[in-house]
Parts: structure tokens; sequence; C-alpha cells
């Protein structure tokens, strides 16, 4: 009997190869994507000094650039591009609003600087209402999707300013309100002479 | 008595005119979307500037200002797969409660259902192991005539039927080397 039990076939055992692949190959891609998404949330802003990937923004009804109705980042190339984050729920958006208005006043006859307003997740009717009670005349649209402050900030908080120079390299942040027209123009300023 | 009759019967119209005109007039406006109808949408999506808020709930102002827009919407005759697609458009698919099963999403509703697939299987590989095992060991217990701690294998083996086992040469060497430590 004993030599009957020793001779007896062993019973297979463990996974198939093939099954032991697919969940390693799964782990190690699900493993992937989990890295991919910390070094994201670990760099959420767009460096100063980096190239500023282009992107559209479709205008609001009653804004238009250049008799068009969206404005191509990649077309302003040789202007310095200010693009300002705001929401008409946002308080201290109100607080710089006039201001940012005034500088781009100062600037606008020069051809050599654009303001760009980005309406970060916002409802349009207070959003025009927020545009209309601060007078701003440079273009403004929707951030659609929010495509445009994923681009600058994934934890964007508003108001924001990202400054972009004749080459389309970003030079200054700004995270907060600015206090004062010229303290607008004392970043543009440099940036337009070439400094 | 015809003046009291007169001044009766205008007093009687006054009072029906009070209470017909407020449910006339009320009856001629548009419906306006209830809290209820606004909520059952607003669930469904988060706040767009919140961490993990749901719309219904988020007492900022940004939330108030979506929640007037759904309403706004509703009354407007939108139904809902166009309000959330509206959303969606507008701030991005991150505001759905239940991400669109396209891109990487996918993975969202794919990888959990495939885990638990995988558990089962391990799981009843482990029984059937276990089984097949207790199965093995159940017999060879009943041969040697040794009782195993724990185990119930049916009426004590007797002696003749325990017999073959002593001839095992395992349970020979087993047994001399419990002579040598006595």
């Amino acid at each position: 009997m004993s030599q009957e039990s020793n001779t007896a076939p062993a019973p297979k055992r463990g996974v198939p190869l093939w099954a032991q692949i697919i969940v390693w190959v799964g782990l190690l891609g699900l493993l992937g994507l989990l890295a991919g998404g910390l070094v994201k949330a670990k760099n959420p802003i767009l460096t100063v000094g980096s190239s500023v990937p282009d992107f559209t923004l479709p205008l609001f009804t009653g804004y238009e650039y250049n008799n068009g109705l969206e404005v191509k980042l990649s077309d302003l190339s040789g202007k310095v591009v200010v693009v300002n984050f705001w929401a008409s729920w946002c308080q201290p958006c109100a607080s710089e609003a006039a201001d940012v208005e005034a500088a781009w006043n100062s600037y606008q006859e020069s051809g050599k600087v654009v303001f760009l307003g980005v309406d970060y997740v916002d409802t349009e009717p207070e959003a025009r209402e927020y545009m209309s009670r601060f007078k701003l005349s440079y273009p403004n649209g929707p951030d659609m999707g929010t495509r445009i402050s994923q681009i600058f900030n994934r934890n964007l908080g508003v108001p924001e300013t990202y400054v972009i120079d004749q080459q389309g390299i970003l030079r200054y942040t700004q995270i907060g309100p600015f206090q004062s027209v010229a303290e607008i123009q004392a970043i543009i300023d440099p940036i337009l002479a070439g400094r | 008595m015809k003046t009291k009759n007169i001044c009766l019967l205008i007093l009687s119209l006054v009072l029906i005119s009070a209470i017909l005109i407020p449910t006339l007039a009320v009856s001629a406006q548009q419906p306006t979307p209830s809290d209820d109808e606004v909520n059952a949408i607003a669930r469904q999506l988060y706040c767009p500037v919140c961490e993990n808020t749901p719309l219904d709930v988020c007492p900022t102002t940004a939330c108030h200002q979506w929640r007037e827009l759904i309403r706004q919407m509703l009354a407007e005759g939108k139904s809902e797969a166009e309000i959330k697609q509206y959303f969606v458009d507008y701030y991005g698919a991150r505001v759905l409660s239940e991400p669109p099963t396209s891109g990487i999403n996918w993975l969202v509703y794919v990888v959990p259902p495939l885990a638990f697939l995988a558990g089962v299987y391990l799981l009843l590989r482990a029984f059937q192991t276990w089984k097949r095992a207790a199965k093995n060991t159940a017999p060879g217990t009943e041969l040697s005539g040794l009782p195993v701690p724990g185990l119930v294998t049916g009426a004590p083996p007797s002696i003749e039927a325990a017999r073959p086992a002593l001839d095992d040469k395992y349970v020979e060497r087993l047994e001399e080397e419990l002579k040598k430590r006595k």
C-alpha cells in the first residue's frame, strides 16, 4: 500500500503560466499608471522657463481678436501674452479686475502685448455680468473642459496669471491677485525690453 | 333689502375673485423645476472646484450658481443627458460622479470585477487543493493506525487493521528512534 502511495502521480498544482504572465503584466501596467499620476500630481505647475504648449481660447460672444472668434496662442508669436484666469464667484479676482483692464489699456496701442482672460469653471450669465461690471475689453473666453488651466496648473485656483514672452516661453507666474497696475507693468516691461 | 342683496353679491364676487385670481395666476406661469428635480441631476455631478463634493450638497456660491443653471436649463426643456453633457463640455469629465466608459476610464469598470473574479478563482483552487490534501491524508491515517489530532476518521482502527502498518519501514524507524530516546 505504501509503495502505491509513493508511486501515485502528484496532482497538478499552481496557476498556469499564461495566467501568471497576464496577472503580472496587468499589475505592472496599473503600477505604471499610478506612478505616472503621482509624478503629474507632484509637479502640477508649468515651470518658468519652459515652453508653453499651444492652446485655443474660444471667445465669449461680443469679444473678438483680429476679427476671429477664438485666439490661438501660436498665432501670438512675437507678442508678450498675459493669460489671466478668473471666475465670477472669485472675490480676489474682482479686486484685481480693474487693474488688469487698466494694464491692458496701457499696452493695447503698442500692439506688443496681448491680454487673454480665461474664465475658469464659471456659469456664463454670471461671467457676463462680471465682464460687464469691470468693462473688460481684452479678449475673454471660457476655459472649456478646463483644458487651458490644466496646461498651466492642474491644481489651479483663481486668480492666477501667466506671462509668456515673445518666443512662447513662460516668464512669470502670479498666484493670487495683483495689487496695482504698476505691479503688472513691472513684470511686463522687462520682458518687452528683452531682459 | 335690495341694496343689501346687491352688497352681498358684490362681497361674494370679491371673495371668489380673491380666491380664484392667485390660482389662475400660478397656473398661467411656466412650471419652475423644483429643488428635487434640480438635485436629482446635481447629485450626479461634482463641484468642479471643490474636493469630492457632490453638487447637490455643495454650499459654495459657485455651486449655487451651477444648481440655478441646472434649474434654468430644465425650465428651457433640456434633458438630463443634455445638461450633463453641457457640464462635461464646460468643466471636463471630472464633474461626473460616474466616469464615462472612454479612454483610460474603462479601467475603473474592468479592473475591480476582474480582480474579484481572480480572487474567486484563487479561492476555488485553494479549496480544491486543501480538499485533495485532506483526502490523501485520511486513508494514510487509517492504514498507519496512528490517530491524527483533530481529524475524525470514524471508528478507531482495530489491531488487525493496524497490523500491516507495523510493517511499514517508516513506522519501524520511528519506533526505533523513540526507543533510543527512552
